[in-house]
């Protein structure tokens, strides 16, 4: 799983039939401290009632995220899976920031 | 899964049996502020895509539950079309106007 911070919400009017109903967000993904990590902007599935602006776990491996979306066909890859509270690096919080 | 656009096509004669009536697509990664930020791959299209779209792509062994056959070596499917992209922040936004430019 990746750490990552919800920019945007993504619209697909026309889009395959597995996706129906599925909110998708556009997930930057980051480093624990914080900083853009080198990783391509992700799309994925929301099942954490994530939003903009929001400190995210970003499952983007496949298996797994079918069985969570309880479709074992789906052509879906990345889903949002929790928002986090807090991130500790070393005995350090590095977030949110105090 | 990554937000790109369709910059061109590849066409190929001589494929594999289970590529049949498949249509490749070259798509340019694409990152929040609209601007490429990866190499172009090349994507097979399960939403009749067209040059210029804005699209969704799924990537990796997923790819194919989005073809007729499940059992082809494809590693990306277009899976959407973007008619809107709401970010953050100031920069463009996509709406329908720019996903059919």
């Amino acid at each position: 799983m990746k750490i990552g911070r919800v920019v945007g919400t993504v619209v697909t009017p026309v889009q395959h039939p597995a996706y129906d109903g599925r909110r998708l967000l556009a997930v930057r993904p980051l480093n624990p401290d914080g900083s853009e990590a080198s990783d391509r902007l992700f799309i994925a599935v929301d099942r954490a009632q994530a939003g903009v602006g929001d400190r995210v776990l970003l499952m983007a491996e496949g298996s797994s995220v079918r069985a969570i979306v309880g479709d074992d066909k789906a052509p879906i890859r990345c889903a949002v899976v929790g928002v986090i509270d807090e991130i500790e690096v070393d005995g350090r919080v590095v977030f949110p920031e105090r | 899964m990554h937000l790109g656009r369709v910059i061109g096509r590849v066409v190929c004669t001589r494929r594999l049996p289970g590529l049949l009536g498949e249509k490749f697509l070259l798509v340019r990664p694409l990152d929040e502020k609209r601007e490429p930020c990866a190499e172009a791959l090349v994507a097979c299209d399960a939403v009749d895509s067209g040059l210029g779209d804005v699209v969704h792509v799924c990537d990796g062994r997923e790819s194919v539950y989005a073809l007729h056959d499940p059992y082809v070596p494809i590693d990306a499917t277009i899976v959407g079309h973007v008619e809107e992209f709401a970010h953050e922040g100031p920069g463009p936004q996509i709406g329908v106007a720019e996903s059919a430019r």
